[in-house]
């Protein structure tokens, strides 16, 4: 038997080809090596994102979470859910809070998840995979497996958003949060001094107010670089695909000549317990990580 | 002014506030705002032009019973989520939920400004979402880029062809979803019948409030 087991909520964009599948590779490698068990909810269900709010309204937004919430519950009894996006970490807790708070919005949910023939009785607790890795094991824990730190590479840690505010990991900050770089500096690499680890990078707004969100994306780039950096890391989905695939643009509106890396914590990770390139993903960077692909090869 | 806007505008005659407490999701935090300013301050979007009123501003607006203004305003449409108000308020009131639900609440009424891209792909997300219980990127990104026609969205596509490329050689784009494949929900009319109950529920709730205005 692992020696922990959780009920696993990948969402969308982690599932294969579509937008952030490289990270959960390299999940699903940092857990068989920390030997945490992680069992997809049967029939998971999108969480709404932040997004849908205009269209969807509170109760189905409600309602779309507390299905996910009863299909844990019933096939994975006792278990709690654990997210790797932050979006649907923070999508899952708001609507946690909200049905636990709120008895009419309870009492409407379950007569909506009557309809799919489904019922909550009590609602899991709702992780961030960072959460199961400091809170549920602890940064030495973290460290046991380390086989090949990461000695003498630099690396940005960007916290970004959602798995920041408004929930946040236990103990941390919201202005200065330190647990990402705890993370760098435990698999042996070394965290920069970096002023926008918890700058916006706009969201959904990338799709839809280009201009805004790209304008904050170079910040952040910006800063990463002025802080010696050679590549930003992060917990988020959406982070990770804004500050990565948009360089380009970047580059071309501001003749600035991004080329960072935006790598996920477990892709570290999973290097520094001894995993190859692919068990890392580092074949799903659309800028390459160079430095991590040798380093995996030696 | 559509069916909807004028019934809860003489409902709620002159009194905008109890409105937005009864009808947008969270609006009864609107009365905690001290005006102090520090969500405007801590907006990401707020130092970007187009704007027409921060948080604290649409907040006394709402006092002041501005009711017009507000609901037609492109302010609430600029959040990007980012929780930054959210946390910093002093007085804790929940102003990312608060935009959000004024935003719904003005599409709602049919007030929300036209074509404004962030409720297009409000729209646009939760529809192809909820199609099939998980979102398609490949169909949700298409839609967006052809939001305003055939012509402006190629141009859009040719503009973004070296990211999707990019993201294809990288095996995180899945061109099959163009075509309808990819990942769905087994249960997806279990969903849809969930779905159509909760909205059902969710405006029975509201006229309900409506109705003791």
């Amino acid at each position: 038997m692992a020696r922990k087991e959780y009920a696993f909520y990948p969402g969308c964009s982690s599932q294969k080809g579509a937008s952030a599948s490289n990270y959960l590779t390299s999940v699903e490698s940092m857990c068989k090596t920390l030997d945490i068990k992680i069992t997809e909810i049967p029939d998971w269900n999108c969480c709404g994102a932040s997004i849908s709010y205009a269209e969807a309204g509170e109760l189905p937004r409600h309602a779309m979470n507390a299905r996910n919430f009863a299909l844990a519950e019933s096939n994975l009894p006792g278990q709690d859910i654990v997210a790797t996006c932050a979006a649907c970490w923070l999508g899952a807790r708001e609507s946690k809070e909200r049905l636990e708070h709120n008895d009419r919005l309870m009492a409407d949910t379950q007569e909506a998840l009557k309809e799919a023939g489904l019922n909550i009785k009590t609602i899991p607790e709702i992780k961030h995979m960072v959460e199961v890795l400091i809170e549920d094991l602890g940064y030495d824990e973290l460290k046991k497996p380390v086989k090949k730190p990461l000695n003498g590479m630099k690396f940005a840690g960007y916290v970004g958003c959602q798995t920041n505010r408004p929930f946040g990991i236990h103990g941390e900050s919201f202005e200065n949060p330190v647990y990402l770089d705890k993370l760098i500096e435990t698999v042996g690499g070394e965290a920069t001094p970096y002023d926008q680890k918890v700058t916006c990078c706009g969201g959904a707004l990338a799709f839809s107010e280009p201009d805004k969100a790209q304008a904050q994306i170079k910040d952040i780039i910006e800063a990463a670089y002025d802080s010696g950096a050679e590549m930003l890391v992060t917990p988020c989905p959406l982070c990770q695909a804004n500050t990565e695939v948009y360089q380009g643009q970047i580059n071309k509106k501001y003749g600035t000549k991004f080329q960072m890396p935006v790598l996920y914590y477990s892709q570290l990770m999973t290097l520094a317990y001894g995993g190859s390139a692919k068990e890392a993903g580092l074949d799903g960077n659309v800028i390459r990580a160079r430095k991590l692909e040798e380093f995996a090869g030696k | 002014m559509s069916n909807m806007n004028e019934q809860m505008a003489a409902k709620y005659k002159n009194n905008f506030l109890k409105e937005i407490e009864e009808q947008a999701e969270m609006g009864d935090w609107v009365k905690m705002c001290m005006q102090c300013g520090v969500c405007s301050g801590s907006c990401p979007t707020n130092f970007h032009a187009g704007w027409d009123h921060p948080p604290q501003e649409i907040f006394m607006m709402i006092r002041a019973g501005k009711r017009e203004e507000v609901l037609t305003s492109n302010s609430m449409w600029q959040c990007t989520s980012c929780y930054n108000c959210y946390v910093r308020c002093p007085r804790k009131v929940p102003i990312t939920h608060i935009m959000h639900g004024i935003a719904e609440y003005a599409y709602r009424l049919g007030l929300a400004p036209k074509m404004q891209p962030s409720l297009h792909l409000s729209q646009t997300f939760w529809n192809n979402a909820t199609k099939h219980g998980r979102v398609n990127e490949v169909q949700l990104t298409q839609s967006l880029y052809f939001k305003d026609g055939i012509g402006a969205g190629i141009k859009k596509a040719m503009e973004m062809k070296d990211v999707a490329l990019g993201l294809v050689k990288a095996k995180r784009l899945n061109i099959m979803e163009a075509l309808g494949g990819g990942h769905k929900c087994k249960d997806v009319d279990g969903i849809h019948k969930m779905l159509a109950k909760a909205k059902e529920l969710e405006a029975k709730r509201k006229a309900g409030k409506a109705a003791g205005a």
